[in-house]
């Protein structure tokens, strides 16, 4: 597969304090990529790396397999970094025209990709005037300027209120949808959860996790059950080498699966040892227990 | 080099400060003319500015150039806002993540001062000619086009004081607080200068010496002032006694120091924008 960016050993040091440590992973072409972590983990700043913006340590990265140099590559790239940024008094077209002219790609999309955001009626206000919403929603019309190979937005729905997040997601999926490879660093997990297929976990500026979504929960599942009798349920489950731990939570019982085993069988094999559920929901963990769990051990 | 220019003339196109503060430049240096007209009665003789001879051939490429450069002042503001607006924009980071190298920035920056510098030498040297023509006394080819390399001075200034503005404008990234740096620097000029004058190298040579190498000592050095050039102020120091012996022409050691400050300012401006994390 196609490798889009490679990170080797990448480390930055502000001083004494490590914000990037050893960070290696990397990015294929066509998967929606998030990175997450908590405030102040190292995501902004690895994406400042290598966006040209902010100076390694040490490490290396590589753009495109290594055969352009960083700031041809990101002619190629769409990036969006915490805030948007513009001239406040140039108009939305002027100031994608500009942008244009530093990825020296035609004029000829403009108008396409302010329709793409929804903001076609506004193209000739002064960028001074426009809303958080609006000014995030033209950063990613600006991304998309050079149909970019890789799209990366930095936590693109920070500040915006209910209204404006929802656009923006509906905006990514759309992108997504077109087959753009995205990285997406955000510290809502709902937001990757829903978009992304591959997640690298950060903490501290070291990475925990780096892979698949699915690939993720190595476990297979839990299951939440319930019945009219608790203590035989209880001792059912733990006569069981195919069930793991089990917890009481409220009124009802976590059993962690040790082996693969869909809720029909689970079902059968407690009804035949005498035990009727009056509530049976088999689920995975979802991304943020696992995140919670993740960034918990180390 | 031309999409470099043409990226940086967009974003100054739209800007309406530039604008008003580039008009009110070029308009004032018009208003050099203007000198001419001024006349007044003195006792019983009649005082003209313009038969004082200042505008003659050659005489005029100099005092022309040393005022228009006075007027400097206000580009500084235009170059140095140029500079720190990408910093309080935080433009300059998204057109690093668009795909301006470093490099490419810089350079793009010091594209306009040359530009900028260009024009306004142009702009000096037109005005020049036709009031010259309008005023001079000597109108022979070969002296109107002598004494020449004031021009060249006036641009080589210009290039070198822009250069020091849009480094003030890298270092600082306030547009205020790098005005008012260029004048704490000048101050600092002078301090030094009175310091090793009247206390360290009493008597001798070494202060004015160690001077010629300050920035902006430097480019003032460049043009001379041309007033105790003139014929009447020449005349009543005679009179009085006292005698000039100036060289006012522009000098190598002089253009040599300026053009290697015009240097040094360009790259330490790239070096800091290398090193600093955005």
């Amino acid at each position: 597969m196609e490798n889009i960016l490679t990170i080797n050993n990448l480390t930055k040091k502000f001083g004494s304090l490590t914000a990037v440590n050893n960070l290696s992973f990397t990015i294929e072409k066509g998967n929606v990529y998030g990175i997450l972590g908590p405030n102040g983990s190292g995501k902004s700043t690895t994406l400042g790396i290598v966006l040209n913006v902010v100076n390694k340590t040490s490490g290396d990265f590589q753009w495109f397999n290594g055969d352009i140099s960083t700031h041809d590559a990101l002619k190629k790239v769409g990036a969006i970094i915490e805030r948007p940024n513009f001239y406040p008094y140039m108009t939305a077209v002027q100031n994608l025209k500009l942008v244009c002219k530093i990825k020296e790609v035609s004029e000829a999309k403009i108008l396409e990709k302010l329709e793409l955001v929804g903001l076609s009626d506004r193209k000739d206000s002064k960028f001074s005037t426009f809303s958080l919403g609006m000014k995030q929603r033209l950063a990613i019309a600006s991304a998309l300027l050079n149909d970019p190979e890789i799209l990366i937005l930095d936590e693109p729905t920070n500040g915006l209120d209910p209204q404006g997040i929802h656009q923006i997601r509906e905006i990514i999926k759309k992108i997504a949808s077109l087959g753009t490879t995205i990285l997406l660093a955000s510290h809502l997990l709902d937001e990757v959860e829903k978009v992304c297929t591959h997640v690298v976990i950060l903490r501290k500026g070291v990475s925990l996790y780096s892979g698949s979504v699915d690939a993720m929960n190595a476990s297979h599942g839990f299951l939440t059950l319930q019945s009219n009798n608790m203590e035989l349920l209880e001792q059912a489950l733990k006569g069981n080498s195919a069930f793991g731990t089990v917890k009481r939570e409220g009124e009802y019982l976590i059993v962690y699966l040790n082996q693969p085993m869909d809720a029909t069988e689970v079902n059968k094999l407690l009804f035949e040892k005498g035990v009727t559920l009056s509530h049976l929901v088999k689920r995975k963990e979802s991304l943020e227990e696992q995140f919670l769990e993740l960034t918990k051990q180390n | 080099m031309l999409r470099l220019l043409k990226i940086e003339l967009f974003k100054l196109k739209h800007s309406r400060s530039v604008k008003v503060i580039s008009s009110i430049y070029f308009i004032l240096i018009t208003f050099i003319a203007l000198i001419a007209s001024i006349e007044f009665n003195f006792g019983n003789i009649h005082f003209r500015v313009a038969d004082q001879g200042i505008f003659n051939f050659p005489f005029i490429w100099h005092f022309n150039t040393y005022m228009a450069a006075i007027l400097k002042l206000f580009l500084a503001i235009v170059i140095v806002s140029l500079m720190s607006n990408e910093y309080s924009y935080r433009t300059l980071k998204q057109n690093l993540i668009d795909g301006l190298s470093k490099k490419e920035f810089v350079l793009s920056k010091f594209l306009t001062v040359l530009l900028f510098a260009s024009i306004s030498t142009i702009f000096i040297f037109i005005v020049t000619l036709i009031l010259g023509l309008s005023f001079s006394d000597y109108n022979e080819i070969g002296i109107i086009f002598s004494d020449l390399e004031y021009i060249a001075a006036y641009f080589i200034k210009l290039v070198a004081f822009f250069s020091f503005c849009l480094f003030l404008g890298v270092l600082v990234k306030r547009s205020a607080f790098a005005l008012g740096f260029l004048i704490v620097w000048q101050v600092i000029e002078w301090l030094l200068y009175g310091l090793m004058k009247w206390q360290f190298f009493r008597d001798t040579e070494i202060a004015d010496k160690v001077a010629l190498f300050f920035p902006l000592n430097a480019m003032a050095n460049l043009i001379k002032e041309p007033f105790s050039r003139l014929g009447v102020i020449q005349t009543a120091a005679n009179q009085l006694g006292e005698n000039f012996t100036k060289d006012y022409a522009v000098g190598w050691l002089n253009i040599l120091i300026v053009i290697v400050w015009t240097f040094l300012f360009v790259y330490w401006s790239y070096a800091i924008l290398k090193k600093r994390d955005l």
